[in-house]
């Protein structure tokens, strides 16, 4: 007798940052949803650093929410230090960064799921996935989820977001607990369930620093360091005024050559160098041993003291994660300047898990062999809570998509970061742990923080998950920057005197001839509100307007060049390949890449020209194809 | 797919006869207009009709190329189904490529191999019998384009451009560690260390392309054109340098009424000699145009052998041949030197410094004059020595050539100087750094493709190797 608790439309497995995107996005979309977790406690927990954004991922957060996720949200509502980074770069790089009371964190996305129509949470751990045998496909179709205790909920679409959960272990020295982050219980039943359905498992490897009892550090022996003045929101809908409030500092201080010492004298104690972990780490942010022995001449590392919370005196040790034994962690933080006496409350320590190599993956985020089977998150190979928290956002609308018959939303590189770090998991081969940079997005100047809104909300318009007023906004948005671009093109200055005389002020060269106001707007030590004093016509426009046509027209060449060049990726990106194209029958196509393909399948010829091994002959070869193929087509019908 | 515009020589590379220039895209009508001039030396090209074929001449700038027919067809109704325009070259191998160098310049770019004929498909200008044929063939082409062009890269070249590379890459990835790390690593000062890498890759890559023509002219041949008045031995040195009777020798003045072409070698470098009618005033009507035509060639000139009969006194033809040596590589022969001699080395430098001194210039004896004897062969190996001294610093070696050899490897390093210029102007106007890091990119792209390199994950590497990242 099979012990039926609920028959659903989408079961979400594990409610960390991912998790609850993909929980909130399907319930939003009007699906019957239950999301599983070890601990209702830790829902949307941050076990490692306390911020959110940071270089690219503040882009992520910025995105998200134009899509309609709930993170930047969150953290507007729950933050205690706030900084626009890289302010003195190009308006592309400048990302927001936030520090977070981690347990106001958790608690305001828990009540934020808890409130949510057609959602339910559930404490319990989810061991099997089931499943049958599409007749149409031959494919598996998912059925529903097992729980540890045999209950069964029935569904169409279950969403993975398993984090480092799944078969985790923590390792710190010769100590090693068979646990998840925070010595939270791990999943040690789902990954025979997923070999069992063909997927194809890795284990990669990440670690966190040690928490300090902030009674025992010196700050004043630290750089203080403050948030901006003026605090920006992440979210397009929160008031920028409820984000002035009285910020926390964080602190900064360095290592020094008695650290290093002490860490090469006790590398044989640590489990990576004595062979002990089998998973992958990621290379930008790696251990404190790993930095002094890859970067040995280096004299000093920075670490960072941050906050955790109002309510705790816990601080974080950011630049020093660590697996090396609690007494040589002692030992070595003890020689840093303020930490001279710190008392460790929660020691560092380094965690493995089991996660997919995500190639399985379509770009929708579902399973290209499990017929609704859909994932986000650390469990597809990548790291970050925001990297996490994007894909919980579109394997959760996919999800909802799957069982709503509707075709899955795509983002692709050209529309926004998102795009990139799912093309980038499901496209490249990835061999650590996934981690946003802004290099990796090659059109970064169209892809800004600033402008996130405008480029994605009429995606979560048309997903469901934006508003027609908020849509509405955005539409009349568009309309006054282009209207104004276009009026400072128009609008001729002559070479009277009143001109000359504000250009001197303001230690530019005089006007030879008669310009336009955007002309002079390029000039890099005039800038649109300068231009006030000899613009009296201009209309009245909102500040986020007007960050807009500065942007516009001062980089309007470099941003025109991405423009052209996004076009010539669209069309290759825009050439669809069938699902049902056999690779054997395209002629010519060179061994590796003809394996590659079938690997792969690649949605679009954009996406297969992004494989490795894939030459641009071979994709010749593939256009032409697809022309006698659909030519083929045609005439069957 | 690059939708961009295509040119490359359609027709087989042989010195024969016609050769064509094919031109297709959006752009191919305005890029050949800019460069193409009709006998009234209007540029009529962009008001041209469908399927019209035209006269006219094809210009570098100032300086003329090629005299040639361009024809004219328009979208849909060409090959391509793009705009198409057609160059019918006359002049051979060194002047086709040289006006397909030209084409490239103003804008086109060199065309994969079969991608005339794949864009035709694509279009569906080509019928479905046709496609599996065209798959082998493109894929076979290319095999061998990139086979034969990683052959014509020495080993030397390739070394060169790998350093470029290694040093492209770091300067980026470190830029980029800043952008994504900014509280790890500042980019404080780092605009005038990156003008001064900049400036140091510029002039690496300038001194490359610039090799390209020497390049060139060791694959292709000097372009070399014997001048001179009639019977003062224009055909004798031809003779003596070949070791064949070619050319017509007479006593009577102006046998040779046209051109010859012949290609010597010596000492390993190809010269393409052009004897010319010999220059003078005339009258006769057929060695009028024989004189008009040698004029021209000229023009195209990369060498220019003036040849003097050092037994009869100069005349006002010889001054007007030596106006046309103003500034240009050559070399003065004193020959029949075994003959009772009029003139000698220092009476001809003193004309050369009146002309000289007539253009505004200053003449450094720099145009070496040799006393011959075609009798005796007399000069002939101080001849040779000295056009290895004018076009190869007497440096040669062939084994071992730092030379650009190959049409697309030049495309290649124009596109990165260019990218590298850009950056240059970036960091005069203060940019910030995200925007220049982009050029950089692409000049590090059009190197690997040089190297035959694709574009991977080089970049994230080279962030994680050398700089230290993170929480």
């Amino acid at each position: 007798m099979l012990d039926i608790r609920d028959t659903v439309d989408v079961c979400v497995v594990g409610a960390g940052h991912a998790g609850c995107e993909a929980a909130l996005a399907c319930a939003r979309l009007g699906l019957k949803t239950v999301v599983f977790t070890v601990s209702v406690d830790s829902i949307a927990l941050m076990p490692c650093n306390p911020n959110i954004g940071g270089s690219s991922k503040g882009h992520l957060v910025r995105e998200l929410d134009a899509l309609g996720g709930e993170m930047g949200k969150n953290i507007d509502k729950t933050f205690i230090q706030s900084k626009m980074l890289n302010v003195s770069k190009g308006p592309a790089v400048h990302s927001l960064r936030a520090q977070a009371d981690k347990q106001a964190y958790t608690r305001q996305m828990r009540f934020v799921l808890e409130n949510q129509e057609n959602l339910t949470i559930k404490q319990a751990e989810v061991c099997k996935i089931l499943s049958e045998k599409d007749p149409e496909t031959g494919k598996q179709k998912v059925s529903g989820v097992q729980l540890f205790n045999g209950g069964i909920y029935q569904c169409k679409a279950v969403v993975l977001c398993t984090g480092t959960y799944l078969n985790a272990r923590c390792l710190c020295g010769e100590s090693i607990d068979y646990t998840g982050p925070n010595g939270l219980k791990s999943a040690t039943h789902l990954t025979d369930s997923l070999v069992e359905l063909g997927i194809e498992m890795q284990r990669f490897k990440t670690g966190t620093p040690a928490r300090m009892d902030k009674r025992s550090l010196d700050l004043s022996k630290m750089e203080e360091q403050f948030g901006d003045e003026r605090v920006v929101p992440f979210s397009f809908s929160t008031n920028p005024e409820d984000v002035q409030i009285d910020q926390v500092s964080c602190y900064l201080t360095y290592t020094n050559e008695k650290t290093h010492e002490i860490i090469r004298d006790n590398l044989d104690r640590s489990p990576i160098y004595a062979g002990i972990i089998e998973g992958t780490g990621p290379r930008y942010c790696p251990s404190i041993e790993d930095k002094v022995v890859k970067f040995a001449d280096k004299e000093r590392h920075q670490v960072f003291i941050e906050p955790e919370g109002l309510y705790t005196n816990e601080m974080y040790v950011g630049g020093m994660s660590s697996s090396l034994p609690e007494d040589v962690q002692l030992a070595m933080y003890r020689t840093v300047p303020g930490m001279e006496h710190c008392q460790i409350v929660r020691h560092a320590y380094a965690i493995e898990y089991d996660c997919i190599k995500p190639n399985q993956l379509h770009p929708s985020l579902g399973f290209k062999n499990v017929i609704g089977l859909y994932s986000g998150g650390q469990f597809n190979g990548s790291s970050g809570y925001e990297e996490a928290a994007s894909q919980g956002l579109v394997a959760g609308i996919n999800a909802a998509r799957f069982v709503q018959g509707k075709e899955p939303m795509i983002i692709d590189r050209s529309e926004g970061y998102i795009g990139v770090l799912i093309d980038d998991l499901v496209t490249k081969e990835n061999l650590e742990p996934y981690r946003m940079m802004t290099s990796r997005s090659e059109y970064r100047l169209l892809l800004r923080q600033d402008n996130a809104d405008l480029r994605l909300r009429k995606k979560g318009y048309e997903v469901g998950l934006i508003t027609k007023e908020q849509y509405e906004y955005v539409l009349q948005k568009e309309k006054l920057i282009e209207q104004e671009v276009e009026r400072l093109h128009a609008t001729t200055i002559g070479a009277n005197k009143t001109i000359q005389a504000f250009l001197e002020n303001n230690n530019s060269s005089s006007l030879k001839t008669a310009t336009s106001l955007a002309e002079l707007m390029c000039r890099p030590e005039l800038n649109y509100r300068l231009l006030a004093d000899i613009d009296p016509d201009r209309p009245l426009l909102s500040d986020d307007v007007i960050e807009q046509v500065e942007i516009n027209v001062k980089y309007e060449g470099y941003i025109k060049r991405q423009a052209k060049q996004v076009e010539t990726f669209k069309k290759i990106e825009n050439k669809k390949i069938p699902a049902e194209i056999n690779y054997d029958d395209v002629n010519s196509l060179r061994l590796e890449a003809r394996q590659k393909l079938k690997q792969y399948k690649p949605i679009s010829v954009g996406q297969a020209s992004r494989i490795s091994g894939v030459s641009p002959a071979d994709i010749s070869m593939l256009l032409i194809y697809l022309e006698t193929y659909d030519y083929k087509g045609n005439h069957h019908e | 797919m690059r939708k961009d515009t295509i040119a490359a020589i359609a027709t087989a590379m042989s010195d024969s006869g016609i050769s064509i220039i094919r031109v297709s895209g959006e752009d191919a009508i305005p890029i050949v207009n800019r460069i193409f001039f009709t006998k009234g030396h209007k540029q009529i090209l962009s008001e041209a009709e469908s399927h019209t074929i035209h006269y006219g001449f094809i210009y570098d700038g100032e300086y003329k190329i090629d005299e040639v027919m361009v024809s004219v067809m328009k979208a849909p109704r060409s090959f391509t189904t793009e705009d198409v325009v057609e160059i019918n070259c006359h002049g051979g191998v060194l002047v086709t490529n040289k006006v397909l160098e030209t084409v490239i310049k103003n804008g086109a770019r060199i065309a994969d191999p079969g991608e005339f004929t794949m864009r035709a498909f694509l279009n569906g200008r080509i019928d479905l019998s046709k496609a599996e044929a065209i798959m082998d063939l493109i894929h076979a082409k290319s095999e061998y384009a990139l086979k034969n062009s990683m052959n014509q890269l020495s080993g030397s070249v390739a070394n060169i451009i790998k350093n470029l590379r290694e040093q492209l890459i770091y300067e980026i990835a470190f830029i980029e560690s800043a952008l994504d790390d900014p509280e790890h690593i500042s980019l404080e000062g780092y605009e005038d260390k990156l003008s001064k890498v900049n400036d140091g890759l510029l002039f690496e890559i300038d001194k490359l392309i610039e090799s390209a023509h020497d390049g060139m002219l060791l694959k292709e041949g000097i372009n070399t054109v014997i001048v001179g008045k009639p019977n003062v031995g224009k055909s004798s040195f031809l003779n003596a340098l070949i070791g064949k009777e070619r050319a017509i020798v007479t006593d009577i003045e102006g046998t040779t009424r046209d051109a010859l072409m012949e290609t010597v070698k010596i000492k390993d470098i190809l010269l393409n000699i052009i004897d010319t009618a010999g220059i003078r005033e005339t009258e006769d009507i057929v060695e009028q145009i024989g004189v008009n035509k040698a004029k021209e060639y000229v023009k195209d000139a990369d060498l220019l052998i003036y040849i003097v009969d050092s037994s009869k006194e100069l005349d006002q033809n010889d001054f007007d041949i030596m106006e046309m040596l103003y500034q240009r590589k050559s070399i003065i022969l004193l020959n029949k030197n075994d003959l009772e001699t009029k003139i000698d080395e220092i009476s001809i430098a003193q004309y050369l410094k009146d002309i000289y001194s007539k253009n505004n210039g200053t003449y450094n004896n720099e145009i070496p004059i040799i006393k011959t004897s075609m009798l005796n062969k007399e000069g002939m190996d101080l001849f040779e020595k000295i056009v290895m001294d004018l076009f190869f610093s007497g440096q040669l070696k062939i084994n071992d050539e730092v030379y650009i050899t190959n049409m697309r490897h030049k495309e290649a390093l124009m596109e990165a100087a260019s990218s590298l210029r850009l950056v240059r102007q970036s960091l005069e106007n203060h940019m910030p750094e995200d925007f220049y890091s982009i050029d950089l990119m692409n000049a590090y792209t059009s190197l690997g493709y040089i190297l035959g390199e694709e574009l991977g994950d080089d970049l994230v590497q080279e962030i994680f190797s050398k700089f230290c990242m993170g929480k």
